[in-house]
């Protein structure tokens, strides 16, 4: 066969680990990862070093990090604007996921993506995508490309319940469901889209029930206990991987920040409901659960150590890194450079 | 070589590619029954497998070809018609041509999305469009437009071959066109590289698609008067060869852009644009552009067929440029 110009993309040489084997406290790890990597990122953004907007996960935890754990790490994962979550949750180094919130050329996107677009290929991400529901359609398709190269790999789509309203939802898992894709479509439900209620926007309480309309198996499961959600993923990978097609699954979760930094004012007031979600926060309950199975709280206090110094690392790192080159923003658009116009040659040479 | 339609020639770079490159799949709206007959018996030699009929949801199959794409596969997309590629501007605009870039160089897309251009023939304003020169604003398309059997299939093989995301709009008045095709399966014609289709020292004619065969018999008409009109084809709008449009100017002095999008914006705009930046100095007179009229095309035969540019059109601007009265023209002006 020939066609020399393409490459293999590689999935494995970035992974921090594939299915470890002590995959709960792995699980904790990962949660713990994306709070701390939160709270600091919302730290360095209220000192004004992050560019942008930025829309933390926090509170979400559970449904990543299960989602991606029930994954293989060659599996193909497409994520939204809520961005950070899903690489961590599937393994991806920290170092240029800050740099790229800092828009430098060591971030995973050479600072071209930024805080809504942390998509990292080397852990099977094919994208965090913007444009609310986009990502649907390209999961779909990636599911396509495995089953025609028989490559035994599954897509996993996080989407929000405000993406369910989109068309590309709604072909997307059209799409999936007549051609019988191995892709498993999550909506993570954190009960707003911006400032709209899910009441709001659709005239029935579950997400879940639009598989029907597609002949997709769904399930509701409970987003803030992370076994739950990879228990559900999991059956969905082997019903996948058995090219039994596609499943939708509804994580019932919560954000516990505004939509997005600096946008409390498209919040609505949520009163006492914060704090009732607050209560089953997925790492202090998953703590709790560990704890129970005799795992002693200095193990999981030294993970919470370990991850903070790494955070801290990536953050140095990202400090450290320089910003890309003017040049930069020719790169990428084709695979070969554009031309750089002759009134901004001048000004970078 | 054995003569062949245009129709024939996306057939066969199809076919060939598809013999060459297993990963090369195409999908479709009615594509196995086959619309436009070039994909015929595609199923029977390549299987169902990679000649996929899909739903009627463009935005969907055309995300989905991205995916596909990104995971090493390597998609043909017929949408048939170019008014059909709207409800998937969402998934070309900020998928197919945006996710290389915003990933950094992670992503690789390399697909096709071919759509004919189906106007002139009483379809109405919503089946008539032309819309590359909307497609030339988003950085990250490459598009073609070939005008003859020869040069799609060259270009369209090529279009396959090519790592990047290409647009193919199939002009539907050159369909039956017929030509000697090459039956290497490794004729190609690089894209970026236009093609002076016929020499001439008075004036240069830059045309785009169906415009082409227009302005070529144009020059017939123009040689009968005395005028020697070069017709340039730039064959890809998205890398443009802008060097070969440059050199023709500057040979002769004049130029007149043809274009059958409509005229605000359009491919015959930018290259005039383009023109006027660098070749000014050369130039005689104004950069005419001969393009389809602002408005919609409406239904009537009556009316419809005046908004195009036509050969007459393209004689009167000439003549106007050269200095020569033509009395001929149906129109009197541009
Ligand atoms: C097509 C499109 N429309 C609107 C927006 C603006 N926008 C950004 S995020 C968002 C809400 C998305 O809600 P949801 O899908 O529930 O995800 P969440 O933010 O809750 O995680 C909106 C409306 C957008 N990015 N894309
Ligand atoms: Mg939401």
């Amino acid at each position: 066969m020939a066609g020399t110009l393409w490459r293999p993309i590689l999935f494995t040489e970035n992974a921090v680990s594939d299915r470890p084997n002590d995959l709960s406290l792995e699980k904790f790890r990962r949660m713990v990862r994306i709070r701390e990597f939160e709270t600091v990122a919302e730290a360095i953004h209220a000192a004004g070093e992050v560019p942008g907007a930025l829309h933390t996960y926090t509170g979400q935890e559970a449904t990543g990090v299960g989602a991606c754990i029930a994954l293989r790490s060659d599996d193909y994962m497409v994520g939204n604007h809520r961005s950070h979550g899903h690489p961590i949750a599937k393994g991806a180094k920290l170092r240029p996921l800050m740099a790229e919130l800092l828009g430098k050329v060591t971030g995973v996107c050479k600072g071209k993506g930024g805080s809504m677009h942390l998509s990292d290929f080397s852990v099977g991400s094919l994208g965090e995508t913007s444009i609310v529901g986009s990502g649907i359609p390209v999961a779909a398709g990636a599911a396509l490309g495995a089953k025609l190269q028989r490559n035994g790999r599954v897509s996993l789509c996080f989407f929000g319940d405000g993406a369910s309203n989109e068309g590309a939802f709604h072909e997307g898992l059209n799409l999936a469901a007549v051609w019988k894709l191995p892709a498993i479509f999550l909506c993570e439900n954190n009960g707003y889209a911006v400032s709209t209620p899910v009441s709001g926007s659709m005239a029935i309480v579950n997400i879940a029930d639009r598989g029907r309309a597609y002949g997709i198996p769904s399930a509701i499961v409970d987003g803030q206990d992370v076994d739950a959600v990879e228990e559900a993923v999991a059956a969905a990978v082997d019903r996948a991987r058995a090219g039994g097609g596609p499943t939708l699954l509804e994580s019932k979760t919560y954000r516990y920040a505004d939509h997005a930094v600096n946008m409390g004012r498209l919040t609505l007031n949520r009163g006492p409901e914060v704090e009732v979600w607050r209560k089953r926060d997925p790492i202090l309950m998953y703590r709790a659960r560990l704890l129970e199975g005799g795992i002693a709280a200095s193990v999981l206090n030294a993970i919470v150590e370990e991850v903070k110094l790494e955070v801290q690392d990536a953050l140095a790192f990202a400090r450290e890194s320089a910003y890309p080159s003017q040049l930069e923003a020719f790169d990428d658009v084709f695979v070969e450079r554009l031309p750089i116009p002759a009134w901004l040659s001048e000004d970078i040479i | 070589m054995a003569r062949a339609t245009y129709l024939e020639a996306i057939r066969q770079a199809q076919m060939e590619e598809m013999q060459r490159d297993s990963r090369v799949f195409i999908m479709g709206e009615d594509i196995i029954c086959n619309v436009f007959g070039t994909t015929t018996g595609f199923v029977d030699m390549f299987g169902a497998e990679r000649v996929l009929d899909t739903p009627i949801s463009e935005n969907g199959f055309i995300g989905a070809s991205a995916g596909a794409a990104m995971v090493g596969a390597r998609p043909i997309v017929d949408v048939t018609i170019s008014s059909f590629l709207y409800p998937a501007m969402d998934q070309i605009i900020s998928i197919i041509a945006k996710s290389r870039y915003i990933y950094g160089g992670q992503a690789r897309l390399p697909l096709v999305i071919r759509c004919c251009l189906f106007y002139g023939n009483s379809n109405a304003a919503q089946h008539s469009d032309r819309p590359y020169s909307m497609f030339m604003n988003v950085p990250g398309l490459k598009i073609i437009v070939p005008s003859d059997p020869v040069d799609m299939k060259g270009m369209l093989k090529v279009a396959i071959r090519d790592d990047d995301p290409v647009l193919c709009f199939e002009d539907s008045t050159c369909w039956s066109s017929k030509a000697d095709l090459p039956t290497d399966p490794d004729f190609l014609i690089p894209l970026g590289k236009g093609d002076v289709k016929r020499e001439g020292t008075d004036v240069s004619v830059i045309a785009v698609a169906g415009a082409v065969p227009l302005a070529l018999k144009a020059a017939q008409k123009l040689a009968g008067l005395g005028i020697s009109a070069e017709i340039i084809d730039p064959r890809s709008l998205v890398p443009l060869d802008r060097d070969l449009i440059l050199k023709s100017v500057r040979k002769t002095g004049r130029a007149i852009t043809v274009d059958p999008a409509h005229q605000t914006c359009s491919a015959a705009s930018e290259i005039s644009a383009m023109i006027a930046e660098f070749a000014f100095d050369a130039l005689r007179g104004p950069v005419l552009r001969v393009a389809t009229a602002d408005t919609h095309l409406p239904f009537s035969p009556a009316i419809e067929k005046s908004l195009y540019p036509s050969v007459d059109r393209i004689v009167t601007a000439a003549c106007r440029l050269v200095g020569v009265e033509h009395f001929d023209s149906a129109q009197g002006t541009v």
